[in-house]
Parts: C-alpha cells; structure tokens; sequence
C-alpha cells in the first residue's frame, strides 16, 4: 500500500555541485591560500626590489665574515675579530643565561610571596599584596630602566660601595661577591652528592614498593636527606674542609678578585624576577585556592599529619592548576628578557641589532632572532607539557 | 526517685575568645602563634626600616621649589624636576602654546575607558561612542582644521601617543582576532595551518622583534617610492602583535560555547556566518570580556617599548626630560613619577576586570 504512493512523489532533484559542502570547502582553501600566496609575493618581490636598489646583500653569507664590534660580557671567550656567527652566540648564550637564572629565582620568589598572600597573618599578606600589586601594574621597561639608572648613577663609587653582606659589594660597576675557590676535592665532593642522590632515589623507590606490598613504611625522606647532605658533608670533612674563598678587594679604581656581574646583568635579572615573580604569586595563590577546603578536611579525617595533607593532597591538585599558566609566565620571561636592548645588556636582541645596523641585512637579522627564540618557546613549552603530563589527573 | 546529678551545676566554660577590640584583633590576626609572632616582627621590623626612610625621602626632606637643577640637591626628592618638565613628560614636543589639544585627548580617552565601564551602555551605543571619541581625537591631534595648525605625527609625544598606541591598537586588533580564532577552529584544514601558525609565530617571539620588523622591514615591503610613517609602523606593529593575543582569547570563549548551540543554530537553516554572527559570537565574547580587559593592561604596559624604535612615548619623554644638562641626576622622581600614571591605569582595570569575573561568575555558580 505504501509502496505505489511514494513512485508517485518526484525525486528532488540533486542539488548543484556548487552547493555542495565539501566542493565549497576545497574552494575557499584554495581561494584563501592564493590570497595569502599572492601578498607574500607581492611583498617579498617589493622586498628583493628595494634590497637591489639599495645594493645590500641577502643571504646569511655575512656571519662568517669578521664582526669588529666588542661585547660587554661573555660566558665564552670572544674577541672583535671573531665572526658575526660567534657574535650571535654569545649573544645566545648571555640570554639563556639571564632567562634560566632568573627562571629559577622568580620560581622561588613567586611561589614563597603566592603562600604569604594566603598567611593568617595580617601584616604579611598586605605587605605581599603591596608587592604584587605595584609591580604588576608598572611596565617591565620603566622598571629594568629604574634599576640600571639606579646602579649606574645611585650607586656610589668602588671606593664608597655598599656592603649589604661582608664580602658583597654593590658600586656603579655592578655587583662583586666572593667565589669559592677550585679545589680537587670538590670534583670528589659532588661525586658524593651524585652518588647520595642516585642513593636516596633506590632507597625511596625500595621503600615505596615495600610499602605497597606490606603496609610498613620506612622513613625514606629522612634517609634519603642524609644520604644526599650526608656523604659530600662527609667527604668535604676527611678531605680537610677545603673551603677557601677569593673575596672581591679594591685595587686602584676598581675590584679585583671574586666574581662579578655587570650593572646590566644585575638590573636585567633582577628586574625579571620581581616582575615575573608577582604575576608567579597570583598562579600559586589561585592554584592553592582552588583546591577545596573539604579535601583538607577529608585528609584530616583520614587521620593525615598537615605536612602529609599538603604533599599528598593539595599539593598535587593545585600543581595541575599551577602548570599551564606558570610555564607561559616562563615563556614571558625569556622574551622579556629582550628589553636587555634598553639597558645594553649584549642578549640575543641587542647583539642582532647592532649586526643589522653594521651589515645592513636586516632580513636575515630578524629572521634569526625569531627563529631562536621561537626555538626556545617550543623547548620550554614541550618540556612543561610533558611535566604537566606527569602531574595530570589520569582519568578512567 | 530524685536524679542527684541534675542539680549539680555543670563546671564553669572559659569565655570565647574576645573578636572585638584592638587588643584581641592584634592577637587573632598577628600573634596567634610562635611562628606568626616572628613574621609579624621581621615584617614591622622591614617597614621601619624602610617607610621612614621613603617617607623623608618623598615628603619631609623633598625640595618642591626651586629655579635649576643645583638648587634642588638635598637629602630629599626634587620633586621641583617634575614640576618644571611636567608638560614636557606628558606632552613631548607636541607645539607649547597648543598643548590643550592632547591634554583634551588625554581627557578624552580617561572619559571613554570609565563610559565602557558602565554595563548599561555597552552594545551599539558604545562603539558610537568611541568612534566619536577616536574622531575626535584624530581631529586634536593632527588638526589643520578649526583654525588649529597641523602637527606632524613625530610630534605627538608623552602620554597621548601611550594611550592612542594602547587603545588603536587594541580596537584595531579586535577583528583581526575574532577571524583568526575563527580561522583556528574553522574545519578548512588550510585555513587552520595558516590561522596556527600565525599566532604561534607572533605569540612565540618577543614584541621586540615585532617591532624592529615593523621599523626596518615594512619599509622594504612596500613597492618603491611609498613611504611610510614612523608612528604607523608601530601601530601596525602592535596591532599584529596584540591580535595573536587576543585570538587566543577569543578562542577561549569559542570553546567554551556548547555545541547544542551551534546544531540548533545548523537546525535553523543558519549558514556559517549567520550562526557566528547571531549565536556563536555574542555568547563568546560575552564570556571573555575579564581576560580582554587582561589583555588591554599588558598592551598598555606593552606600549613603553617604542622607546627602541626611537617614538617618544611616556617613557621616552621622561628619559629625554633627564637629559636636560641643567636638570641632572633626577630619575629616581622622573621614573616614579611616570610609574604612578601607568600604575593608577593598570590597576584601575585590573580591579575592574577582577569586578567583572565576581560579577559574571555569581550567575553561574548555584
């Protein structure tokens, strides 16, 4: 019965080919990828054009050839005669340096300030509100600017310098602090200290098994303390405590001896780590909030000592809330370290910008920074994912 | 049958702890325990060293008058600097005896950020409102009309090219980043690498290198014999900075869209750009107005980084206010002077942005 009424329907036509979602889909690519082809082109070919007329060079034939400019500060030898190639090392290496330096230190700071947000204490959660607040909320290139102008022309003369600390000068040459002198012993102490850390690691992974298996526990933390302290405390003791220092001591105009950092290294890093270390407090302060007070409760209720509640139970949750937006505020911190332009510090940025003014060849000059720094962005966030995916909550 | 053990009075309960008072607030919230004892003393003992100090610094010892630089040398501030290169650090070169115009775009651009505040007037009527604003403010500043002579844009200096970068920027960004999200969770495949790697590209260098791009590449970009102007270029720069930034957040707000929205919409017969149009956007970017505001503040501070590319924004009017050879060695008031106008700007927002995800949280909590 139904079979003979439905013949009687005409069958909708097919709708056109141009109607048709995929189709449409492979010519809007195609359309947009000739738009975007066609303005690199267009710019590119302006590019070679003006180049030409302008009798510059392209290509990166340049970084063999010899740089003739000096830098302030290097961690490896360098000398003017050396390649504009060398040059960007340096300079590679100068900002790698103040972004792990100062990476690690805004961790620190940040993470002891975010705590003190959350203190019962009054006067120390206004005092680190204070803190947050102001250097949030001031731009990062007045403030690297402050302390350079501050080193620079505050600070007195070697002869008059401070002395926060016996031993540490602070001068309008930069920092001068004591350095431990090398010593054979100290390549055996941290042999000790690499042998107490492989050891502790065993003993708490022995000891975790154990656990699992019979219910005792045994004091890993403690053991693995004295294993790592232990043993190269206990080398440096039979081998005669050799600890001498080389202190820093005016000699004529200047120091001499001890280490030293520059007025720009100074301000650069610790410029960074108080501004990136009050944007790290408000991810730790929101991260340890955000953990609900009824798992601290559930833990107490299962009879959990407050140290073991925040390892085993807060912290845990709240790193996971921590992780995402830490590692972009690592990302920011090495990008930021390019303001080092400002205050003449020889970073990446600063050493590219005089080779362009020398050489001319901007093009390559930028294509390079970029392609580092981006080297560097992809590193640090591929090292946090993979972290965030230890800490991550392993779901059914 | 008598229950002796009911007459007896029950033992006498210790008082609560007393929450009134001085005394007792002292003892709740300072010195409740050994530890918190301690850290009250090391943080009183940190503001008496330092409060006293900045105190006879800033107020009791500063020198407020004076004719030069050598008669402002004392223990205290001079704050007589400021005083004395005031307009020069909020205006830069911009001609003396016009210098109202951008104290008028200044004001101009304080009224329309507070008008945005105000909830009722957001939708059409706002971007009425500042594209007025931004009329206006194009009118102050370059003028030749009106009888107001015309000023090069090398001119415009201080604290308005600030707040024009910051703000022209941001505006101009917006659109770029709503296609750009778009564009990341569009199902075209060859629209997506393209949206991805622009915004990982931009978002994975500093604005540094953007910048320097804009100054010495433009120029090469453009077919020969074109120039292009100085300021331009830097608010191109930041425009094509601040729109990867923004597309991310963007993105945020378009995840967070359910699909039942986008299939109803599909239900309806809407096409792609009706349902963005009409369904997905509105919700979208409702949702993502506090991290927006986020993204504007970090813009704003982002701004002091023309000084590289040699503009004279706020920062680099109070550098060159410091170069003044009768006038040395004042930075420490020049520079704090400056970070008390980018600070009152930035904290307003960031409070008006934390107000604003309070507000827009209380609807979904429940």
């Amino acid at each position: 019965m139904a079979s003979p009424s439905t013949d009687s329907i005409p069958r909708p036509a097919r709708p056109p080919f141009w109607r048709n979602p995929a189709v449409r889909g492979v010519f809007y690519q195609l359309l947009f990828i000739a738009v975007v082809v066609a303005v690199g082109g267009f710019l590119v070919h302006n590019t070679l054009v003006n180049l030409g007329r302008q009798n510059i060079a392209t290509g990166f034939g340049f970084l063999h050839r010899e740089a003739s400019f000096a830098i302030g500060e290097s961690l490896i030898a360098y000398a003017p005669s050396d390649t504009y190639a060398r040059a960007f090392l340096i300079g590679l290496i100068n900002t790698l340096y103040v972004a792990v330096l100062g990476i690690v230190l805004a961790t620190v700071l940040g993470t002891v300030i975010g705590i003190a947000r959350l203190s019962r204490n009054w006067l120390v959660a206004k005092l680190t509100l204070v803190y947050v607040e102001t250097f949030r909320n001031i731009p990062l290139a007045l403030q690297l600017l402050f302390w350079w102008t501050f080193l620079r022309e505050g600070a007195p003369s070697p002869r008059q310098a401070w002395r926060p600390l016996p031993g540490v000068f602070v001068s309008d040459r930069g920092l001068e602090f004591p350095l431990p002198q090398s010593n054979p012993a100290h390549l055996w102490i941290f042999l000790a200290f690499v042998v107490g850390l492989a050891g502790a690691v065993a003993v708490s992974g022995w000891a975790r098994r154990r656990q699992m298996a019979t219910g005792v526990q045994f004091p890993s933390g403690w053991v693995g303390l004295a294993l790592i302290v232990g043993l190269p405390l206990l080398v440096f003791l039979t081998a005669g405590t050799p600890l001498a220092f080389d202190w820093p001591a005016l000699k004529g105009f200047n120091f001499a001896g001890g280490g030293s950092v520059s007025p720009e290294f100074a301000a650069l890093l610790f410029g960074l780590t108080i501004y990136t270390a009050s944007f790290i407090a408000e991810i730790v302060r929101a991260g340890i909030l955000s953990v609900s007070w009824g798992q601290s409760e559930a833990a107490s209720a299962l009879g959990l000592r407050p140290g073991l509640t925040m390892r085993l139970v807060v912290l845990p949750q709240a790193l996971r809330v921590i992780i995402p937006p830490i590692t972009s505020q690592y990302l920011n911190l090495t990008k930021n370290s390019s303001l080092a332009v400002i205050i003449g510090y020889p970073d990446l940025v600063s050493i590219a910008n005089t080779t362009m003014n020398q050489t001319g060849q901007a093009v390559e000059g930028i294509a390079l920074i970029m392609a580092v720094y981006l080297a560097i962005s992809l590193t640090i966030a591929l090292s946090m994912n993979l972290y965030n995916r230890a800490v991550a909550l392993v779901e059914r | 049958m008598t229950d002796a053990t009911q007459d007896l009075p029950l033992p006498a309960e210790r008082p609560p702890t007393p929450s009134a008072g001085i005394v007792s607030w002292l003892r709740v919230n300072l010195f409740n325990s050994i530890g918190n004892t301690l850290l009250t003393l090391v943080a009183a003992w940190f503001l008496a060293m330092t409060i006293p100090r900045l105190v006879r610094w800033a107020v009791i010892d500063a020198i407020w008058h004076a004719d030069s630089g050598r008669a402002c040398r004392g223990d205290g501030a001079c704050w007589a600097f400021i005083g004395e290169k005031l307009r020069f650090i909020l205006f830069g070169r911009f001609p003396y005896a016009e210098q109202w115009r951008p104290l008028f775009v200044v004001l101009i651009f304080i009224g329309l950020i507070l008008a945005s505040c105000d909830r009722r007037i957001w939708g059409r009527r706002l971007v009425l409102l500042w594209l007025v604003g931004l009329a206006l403010v194009g009118v102050l500043m370059w003028g030749g009309i009106l009888g107001m002579s015309y000023v090069e844009t090398d001119l415009w200096n201080g604290l308005p090219l600030t707040l024009i970068l910051a703000v022209v920027g941001m505006a101009l960004a917006f659109p770029l980043a709503i296609l750009l999200a778009l564009g990341r969770r569009s199902q075209l495949p060859a629209v997506r690498a393209i949206c991805v790697a622009y915004i990982e590209l931009i978002r994975g260098v500093p604005l540094i290198t953007v910048l320097f791009m804009a100054s010495v590449m433009l120029p090469l970009f453009l077919p020969t014999g074109m120039t292009i102007d100085k300021l331009l270029r830097a608010q191109i720069a930041f425009i094509l900075f601040a729109a990867a930034y923004l597309a991310e957040v963007v993105r945020g707000g378009l995840q967070a869209i359910p699909k039942g929205q986008i299939e109803a919409a599909d239900a309806l017969g809407l096409g792609y750009w009706q349902r963005t149009r009409l369904i997905v956007l509105p919700q979208a970017l409702a949702l993502v107005i506090p991290p927006l505001v986020n993204t504007f503040i970090g813009t704003f501070k982002d701004t002091s980084l023309v000084i590289v590319i040699g503009l004279f924004d706020l920062l680099g009017t109070a550098n060159a206010a410091l170069t003044d050879a009768n006038w040395r060695g004042f930075f420490a008031e020049a520079y704090v002077f400056i970070a008390a106008i980018y600070f009152s700007f930035c904290f307003f927002m960031s409070r008006y942005s934390q107000m604003l995800e309070r507000e827009f949280s209380k609807g979904r909590r429940r």
